[in-house]
């Protein structure tokens, strides 16, 4: 079990924004996976989180769709992400586990909820879960201790945010952009106002995602959300077999 | 009749979608039902199913395939005789007419066949939408006749590179399309599939076609059909002539999938056949899948059957057997096209082909007194490089 940081503490912005590194499970390779994880687990980073493939990533990108195909053909499965996720657990980061809900279906949702708080998982997002699909797999994962991690996006009215965080656990997780995951030149205008309107509702720290890439990003949601997510931007790094730390760095260096 | 609780039917259907869409989808089961109750739309949905798509539909004697198969009853339920050449414009017109009603000017759709996107494209063109249609490389190349057609109709024909490049990866794109840009656009499922309310509203707006063949068949000497057969694909059609017929329990319910190679060979895109319950598209449902949750390339000549997933109500009618399913392979559909049109003079498209060949199998074991009704869901024409590839 989890003897680490929990998540509302690691995530929770000390005058300073907190960075969430986001990696595919088994990209660009099984082995090389490990090594990936564990240089990002140590590199200054508040959380990573780590991709479970699926075939079919509704809510994903080019770019993470294709490091997940690229895993996929690697010969990854639920359960060595499982077992990557352990490896990488020992450095002390919190690790998330991110994925979609089928994989979750096809290994049986319990025994997966129990092994991935064996391997030291603090917490699970799934984006294609709403809140209100979320029983009884939500309360699976709860009862094996791990921090459920809803998301919220621009579109999301204000009566369903008050569900989305009461379910929520760990962080909320407030999607930026009203589209899929990947890169964008700007993060868009009502940004703050819809981070202000989450920090309303709920006591839990919030963290942006989406489309954040450069450190320009986080210099603007400095103040204004708890934590940040970067995913593509550092999966494009590991594609082109370039160390991702060195982008880390240079991010951290905005977030304060 | 079964009518979904919370948007499920028994266990399935339901809303697995990015939270961006929840409020869509939202919106579209307020305007829909708002839409059903308003007799101003349903005359308006009237004018056009007759004077734009060409409904009633006609009920056809099909006497010399008949007589080929040893004398029991056939009928066809006439489908290939809409406005541009299926079924599918049956939804498309009832959907633009709701795109209308919430104020969208763009409308996306996904496409296999091509038959769906045509006729997107077709109601797109009639009520001034901008339009785009997703459509996988590998049936953009089987289908190119459909692929002109949605051009010359003013579409954007977005070429679908990613896994399989045919219709489960044109869904998927077609979904981050409409996660994108959900503020001005409306995605036209074209099968009862994906999430909740697309199974409940398709499936109301495709039942005209069992409605009118109940009342024609029932015109012509009183009784009902022995049995009645439709291919399954997402099932639209299906559940479109399936759903007036629900409650008459003496009427044999059959859908029939695509066994491309064989069901054995694992080369096929039987989900309810050789499937098991997961997520695909939105809901839960049978799906193709292996043991870790991945969806599992599919295959099939048809292009419109090639879907590794199924509509929520055909899982429900499944497990509680009202309704049996069975499979089809390539070749029985090739060899039926070709019987259909040399007996006929009707030439079907490939998918209710997997329909014809069953009804010949179960017409022998009737005998002469049998009665048979397919739903003939489109025609042939943009089938003729398939068939004569075989």
């Amino acid at each position: 079990m989890s003897e680490g940081l929990r998540l509302e503490t690691a995530l929770k912005a000390d005058g300073d924004l907190k960075l969430v590194a986001y990696m595919m499970g088994g990209h660009p390779n099984r082995k090389k996976s490990v090594e990936v994880g564990r240089r990002l687990a140590t590199s200054g980073i508040a959380a990573l989180e780590i991709g479970i493939p699926h075939s079919d990533p509704l809510a994903d990108g080019p770019v993470i769709q294709r490091a997940g195909q690229v895993a996929l053909e690697h010969g990854m499965t639920v359960e060595a992400c499982l077992e990557l996720a352990s490896a990488i657990a020992k450095e002390g980061t919190p690790i998330v586990l991110m994925t979609y809900i089928n994989p979750i279906l096809a290994y049986d949702p319990r025994k997966f909820a129990a092994e991935a708080a064996q391997a030291g998982v603090t917490g699970v997002i799934v984006p294609d879960l709403p809140v209100e699909e979320s029983e009884p797999v939500a309360g699976w994962l709860r009862a094996a201790s791990l921090d459920t991690v809803f998301m919220v996006s621009p579109t999301t009215s204000l009566q369903r945010l008050q569900s989305i965080c009461d379910h929520s656990s760990g962080f909320v997780y407030c999607v930026t952009v009203t589209g899929i995951t990947g890169a964008r030149k700007e993060l868009p205008e009502g940004m703050p106002e819809l981070m202000q309107k989450v920090r309303n509702h709920t006591p839990l720290p919030v963290a942006a995602g989406f489309g954040i890439s450069r450190p320009e990003h986080l210099k603007a949601l400095l103040g204004v959300a708890d934590a940040a997510v970067v995913g593509s931007a550092i999966v494009a790094e590991i594609d082109k077999g370039r160390d991702p730390v060195v982008l880390v760095k240079e991010l951290l260096k905005a977030c304060r | 009749m079964s009518h979904p609780e919370h948007g499920r039917f028994g266990a399935y259907g339901g809303q697995y979608v990015p939270e961006t869409l929840m409020a869509a989808l939202g919106e579209l089961e307020d305007v829909w039902h708002e839409a059903k109750a308003d007799t101003q739309f349903q005359l308006e949905l009237a004018g056009h199913r007759r004077a734009f798509v060409g409904r009633p539909t006609p009920l056809y004697a099909a006497t010399r395939l008949s007589a080929h198969f040893g004398g029991a009853h056939i009928h066809f339920k006439r489908e290939d005789l809409c406005h541009t050449g299926a079924h599918k414009l049956n939804n498309a017109v009832g959907q633009a007419l709701l795109a209308l009603r919430m104020g969208k000017k763009r409308i996306i759709a996904e496409t296999g066949a091509g038959q769906h996107g045509v006729a997107v494209a077709t109601v797109c063109a009639r009520f001034g939408f901008e339009c785009a249609v997703y459509m996988g490389t590998e049936d953009m190349r089987r289908q190119s006749m459909n692929v002109r057609r949605m051009k010359l109709l003013g579409a954007e024909v977005v070429e679908v590179t990613a896994g399989t490049k045919t219709l489960k990866d044109a869904t998927s794109e077609a979904i981050r399309d409409w996660v994108t840009n959900v503020g001005t656009t409306h995605y036209i499922i074209g099968s009862v599939v994906g999430p909740h309310p697309y199974p409940e509203m398709v499936r109301d707006l495709q039942r005209v076609i069992g409605d009118e063949a109940r009342e024609q068949y029932l015109s012509v000497d009183g009784k009902l059909p022995d049995a009645i057969i439709a291919c399954v694909g997402g099932g639209s059609n299906a559940i479109g002539m399936f759903t007036a017929f629900l409650d008459d329990k003496d009427v044999a319910l059959i859908g029939v999938e695509a066994a491309g190679e064989g069901v054995r060979t694992g080369r096929h895109a039987a989900s309810l056949v050789g499937g098991r319950p997961g997520v695909l598209h939105g809901s839960y449902s049978y799906v193709l899948q292996d043991g870790d949750g991945q969806i599992l390339p599919t295959h099939s000549i048809s292009a419109g059957l090639d879907y590794p997933g199924v509509g929520p109500e055909h899982s429900f009618l499944r497990d509680s057997e009202r309704v049996q399913y069975v499979a089809v392979t390539d070749k029985d559909a090739v060899a039926a096209f070709k019987l259909c049109t040399r007996l006929e003079g009707i030439m079907p498209a490939l998918e209710p082909s997997h329909a014809l060949h069953h009804a010949g199998v179960m017409a022998r074991e009737f005998g002469p007194g049998g009665r048979i009704l397919i739903c003939l869901s489109g025609r042939g024409d943009k089938d003729m490089d398939s068939v004569e590839g075989v």
